[in-house]
């Protein structure tokens, strides 16, 4: 145990008596106690509120477009819509080149992290939310995608069956078939994503694409303790907003 | 002639405000943010975009370069352990008063600790540690043994409440003092519940910690920031590879684990 630990203690450079020097206590004390009170002015708290809309905008608008992106990749990838599985037993090449197509696009959309996304898209569109939007649909795009093409495969196959056996179109099987059957799994699933999306969008903020994190990033590099403090109110009232927001939308469709 | 009653709607009306409800919400977002399409989808914006995807290849692979890539991916990982074992352990201290143990107030005050903890993410955590603790990864670990503590005092909390309190009960009766009471009653029976909570979030860690540098917390996003502001795009590169091998890595081997200890 401590052979490990000795080397992890090393290598994260954890020196916990840096917090205690007289210099940083006083910078964390100066600071501190510039947080009361929060600031509060009128045209401050005005600022405050269009970076909160941006942040939920960002979220919601990321989202949207990342169903856009995740609904066709789940429709390719999910293997309950295969005809010639069906049939045979067993995927055409064609059709399972295609699944597997599908499915490695949304591995790499969701491995790179949401940030690493922001941080490139930064570089490309420049400073503002469009880059914050983009890195959300990117990312959420393939996280929803992987999870409704499961949902879809994990759900009761029995009617979509029949409906393709019988010689129905994959769309009307899906629509009849196995979407009744999946759908409040995958609203749920969907709400549970917005949640995280607002989260997501505060923090790439800091990376330069909108919101209340870029506000944030300025206020602390400015060490505005006040400022600081009255974000992180809003910022915490907004996360538990959201939080209750979905925890009711998923209790009534779910 | 028998009367039927009028078919029921297809959605009910509380859903249908609901849905426009939603549909407001993602119009008002678009036409609020004013996305520049127009400049994305621009064939200047398309040859800049595409100039700078192709500055990424190749991908430095210089001996000199790989090992401090490989120092960084060391010290990611050491954060994210070293602060799940501190969010273990501070969790479990505060889960004792936040599962209603000591009393209402303490109740209160521990929930709502644990609760600001969790809704301040780890890279905000870090932007306000930097201040005390300099840049590095020791801010980075710092920030994410705050953001953890949160999240596992509260999953112990509820484990804790959600317990039969029987066992721990009739030892309490039969003149066992609290500490004993709980070390052998309920201490065994969340026990695994723990573990599996602590092993998820050191997971998330891993992850949390590979980009947290990005605000200069240490480990490999530290190198991804850097990198990326000198518009050195082919050492970037590297350390994007280098962070998608390990998160593909320890994802492989979380679910091997999983699977094992599931017993299949």
């Amino acid at each position: 145990m401590l052979i490990l630990l000795w080397p992890m203690l090393v290598f994260s450079e954890f020196k916990p008596w840096i917090l205690f020097e007289a210099q940083s206590l006083q910078a964390s004390w100066q600071f501190l106690a510039s947080f009361v009170p929060p600031a509060h002015s009128g045209e401050f708290l005005q600022l405050l509120m269009v970076a909160t809309w941006q942040t939920v905008a960002i979220a919601t608008a990321g989202l949207t477009l990342a169903l856009l992106c995740a609904i066709p990749l789940a429709l390719l990838a999910t293997e309950s819509l295969s005809i010639s599985m069906l049939e045979t037993g067993r995927m055409r090449l064609a059709g399972g080149l295609i699944r597997q197509a599908a499915r490695w696009l949304l591995v790499l959309l969701r491995s790179v992290p949401e940030l690493v996304w922001a941080l490139l898209f930064v570089r490309i569109v420049g400073l503002g939310p469009t880059a914050g939007v983009l890195a959300i649909a990117l990312t959420y795009g393939g996280m929803l995608g992987k999870v409704y093409a499961e949902i879809l495969d994990s759900s009761d196959v029995h009617g979509t069956e029949t409906l393709l056996k019988n010689g129905s179109g994959r769309l009307a099987a899906l629509f009849y078939g196995a979407l009744p059957e999946a759908a409040p799994e995958l609203v749920s699933y969907t709400t549970y994503r917005w949640e995280c999306a607002i989260r997501g969008s505060v923090v790439m903020g800091f990376v330069g694409a909108g919101g209340l994190g870029q506000r944030m990033d300025e206020s602390l590099k400015m060490l505005a303790g006040d400022e600081v403090a009255s974000m992180l109110i809003i910022f915490v009232l907004l996360v538990g907003a959201a939080d209750w927001v979905s925890t009711s939308l998923r209790k009534r469709l779910g | 002639m028998l009367q039927h009653p009028p078919a029921p709607p297809v959605i009910s009306r509380s859903t249908a405000v609901l849905l426009m409800g939603l549909l407001a919400l993602v119009t008002a977002s678009f036409y609020s943010l004013a996305i520049k399409w127009g400049e994305l989808f621009s064939a200047d914006a398309l040859r800049s975009g595409l100039e700078f995807i192709a500055g990424f290849a190749p991908p430095e692979l210089a001996g000199p370069f790989l090992l401090k890539i490989a120092g960084a991916t060391l010290e990611t990982l050491s954060m994210s352990a070293l602060s799940t074992l501190i969010a273990a352990a501070l969790g479990i201290a505060l889960a004792l008063p936040a599962s209603g143990r000591m009393g209402g107030a303490l109740y209160a005050i521990t929930r709502l600790m644990l609760n600001v903890l969790r809704s301040i993410p780890e890279l905000v955590w870090a932007s306000i540690l930097l201040i005390a603790a300099g840049l590095g990864p020791f801010a980075g670990t710092l920030a994410l043994a705050a953001h953890t503590t949160g999240v596992l005092g509260r999953l112990f909390a509820d484990a804790l409440e959600n317990l039969p309190p029987a066992p721990e009960t009739t030892l309490r009766i039969n003149g066992a003092t609290p500490l004993a009471a709980f070390c052998y009653a309920a201490l065994p029976q969340i026990l695994p519940q723990l573990m599996s909570y602590t092993l998820y979030r050191w997971e998330n860690n891993i992850r949390a910690a590979a980009i947290l540098g990005v605000v200069g917390a240490g480990g490999l996003g530290q190198m991804l920031k850097y990198h990326l502001s000198l518009f050195q795009m082919q050492q970037a590169a590297s350390v994007i590879i280098a962070m998608l091998l390990m998160i593909t890595v320890v994802d492989g081997a979380s679910f091997w684990l999983r699977r094992k200890m599931t017993g299949s």
